[in-house]
């Protein structure tokens, strides 16, 4: 086999293909871990011991699930959840049905970013909030969130690079993407360039996603100047 | 006229691990409207839970707060937040938002209660210029000093016209002149928009710089309250003598042997009698502590004097001061 099959056009015209799939997957399933794991985050330091509504049961029972959840090892949990992907999805192999278990592991680790990066928030500006009369809304969206919106893409970019990671893992069960590609033809097919390559375009690609959300954490953090 | 704040038997208990920690043990307390009303005390005497439990941030264990004669106790959760809005807050560390600017800082309260945003911006821009911040208004919290920074919440403070102002230990963590400039602006605030201001603090100056009436708090219990001057010239808790003697380990040391405190005041300051006096008798005295202080635009000096160990020449020393029309008092034991 040639050493420069990587280089053939229908090899480049799949890893173009492989990149945005991977994309879609990483990024769909970010956006719906965030959909799910932003409130949950949310509850957990509003329900504190010290938070604005302490609730004893609340709390714990999120925080169980969390780490339930957190504790299962990506691709057993892949795997463990097939069933439910078919009911949603319709089958259980393709980047559409990949997204569903990639957001049920995004969203109790998003969760737990969210909470680390409110927790951040100083308690003084919170009060400062509370004696101007401010809503528990007003108090989670303007001040939590609006405090700790760096804090939150540092996060977000975290999350990112995790969930990119575990959508190449999907690749084993055909999950699709640079991972899939990666398994099938250096796995399987002993074709050690194809895999090297998507290795790399997965370091690019992290890369980027990190480089951007550097600078736009540092245009949104008015903290230091 | 009827108090604008009515503690009543006020009592704060926190649940602790071992045993619960009282910071509050009833405190009962009027501020009439338009006082500048100094609560001082050394701290975790109990004076920031005080503070809180006027705006109910801390809820009393027992006891009751009126506002304006409504017990905030009885109010529901909404009418309290509405509450609020009349009683503002500032704090020892500023608590502004970090990551907005001063202006929309300022706007935030307004953004609160509903105003409009260009109108939020006209009385935000009014505003700092009462603060003398105009020129700040685009720039960001980190970018500020301490002192401007506590502008902007105080700015910030009187968005929604408040009827009452709260500051907890707003001057604690700035610099004499700095603090002197903040007390004047509060002032000024407390003359010309007749906001009742209630002062948390542990240091006496700023106490006696602005405030009318004092209140000293002394582990969780009320040790004494009156008009400053009331206080200051003739405290009688051992919490205030401390307070107003700013104690100092040298002075309860030597304070056994025959010591009296002496008060000037203004019209009393021109005469040399300290001098005078040595002369008259023909007797030196040690000057223990000496230091002079404007309370309410008058000065007030003080001195602690130990006499002579002869009876006789100590009497007619204060005798002489007597006569000058100072107020002497015995200093007893250790203040």
């Amino acid at each position: 086999m040639s050493d420069l099959m990587v280089f053939e056009p229908v090899i480049l015209k799949m890893l173009g293909e492989d990149i945005l799939t991977t994309l879609y997957m990483t990024l769909a399933s970010t956006f719906l871990g965030y959909v799910l794991g932003l409130p949950m985050g949310v509850v957990l330091v509003v329900t504190a011991k010290d938070g604005l509504r302490p609730n004893a049961l609340v709390y714990k029972v999120m925080d169980f699930v969390i780490n339930i959840v957190r504790s299962v090892p990506f691709l057993i949990l892949l795997i463990l959840v097939i069933p439910f992907t078919r009911m949603i999805v319709g089958k259980s192999y393709g980047p559409t049905a990949t997204v569903v278990p990639l957001t049920l592991a995004a969203a109790p680790f998003i969760a737990r970013m969210v909470e680390s990066s409110l927790l951040e928030v100083d308690k003084g500006v919170v009060e400062a909030a509370q004696s101007m009369g401010a809503d528990l809304w007003t108090i989670i969206t303007k001040v939590l969130i609006g405090e700790a919106r760096t804090s939150l893409v540092v996060g977000a970019t975290i999350a990112l690079g995790t969930i990119l990671g575990y959508s190449a893992m999907a690749g084993v069960v055909g999950g699709g993407g640079l991972g899939d590609t990666a398994i099938t033809y250096g796995y399987y097919r002993y074709e050690t360039d194809i895999m090297l390559v998507t290795v790399l375009l997965l370091i690019l690609l992290v890369q980027i996603m990190q480089w951007i959300a550097s600078k736009l954490a540092r245009k949104l953090d008015k903290r230091l100047s | 006229m009827d108090p604008i704040i009515r503690i009543q038997n006020v009592t704060k208990t926190f649940p602790g691990k071992d045993n619960q920690v009282e910071a509050l043990k009833g405190i009962t307390l009027d501020i009439a409207p338009g006082d500048i009303y100094g609560i001082i005390g050394m701290s975790g005497a109990g004076k920031s839970t005080l503070v809180r439990c006027l705006n109910f941030l801390e809820r009393p264990t027992t006891g009751t707060v009126l506002i304006e004669g409504k017990d905030l106790s009885t109010l529901q959760e909404k009418e309290l937040r509405r509450m609020r809005t009349q009683i503002a807050m500032i704090f020892q560390h500023f608590n502004l938002l970090m990551q907005k600017n001063v202006l929309d800082n300022v706007c935030f309260p307004m953004e609160i209660v509903g105003v409009k945003k260009a109108d939020a911006v006209k009385r935000a821009k009014e505003l700092l210029q009462i603060v003398g911040l105009e020129e700040k208004a685009l720039s960001y919290p980190a970018q500020l000093s301490g002192g401007q920074k506590q502008r902007v919440a105080i700015a910030r403070a009187l968005a929604n016209n408040p009827k009452i102002l709260l500051c907890d230990e707003a001057t604690s963590a700035l610099d004499p002149t700095t603090t002197k400039a903040i007390l004047q602006l509060l002032q000024k605030i407390n003359q010309e928009f007749g906001i009742t201001i209630v002062i948390i603090t542990h240091e006496m100056r700023v106490v006696q710089e602005i405030c009318s009436h004092v209140a000293i708090i002394d582990a969780g219990e009320l040790a004494e309250h009156g008009t400053v001057e009331e206080v200051f010239k003739a405290p009688k808790s051992k919490a205030a003598k401390k307070l107003v003697f700013m104690t100092d380990e040298r002075v309860e040391e030597m304070a056994g042997k025959h010591c009296i405190r002496i008060v000037f005041t203004e019209n009393s300051s021109f005469e040399p009698v300290i001098a005078n006096m040595v002369l008259t008798c023909k007797a030196p005295v040690n000057i223990l502590l000496a230091d002079t202080k404007d309370i309410g635009g008058i000065a007030h000096g003080q001195m602690i004097l130990q006499l002579p160990e002869d009876e006789q020449t100590a009497n007619h020393m204060i005798h002489y001061l007597q006569e000058r029309k100072l107020t002497v008092e015995e200093v007893e034991g250790h203040v």
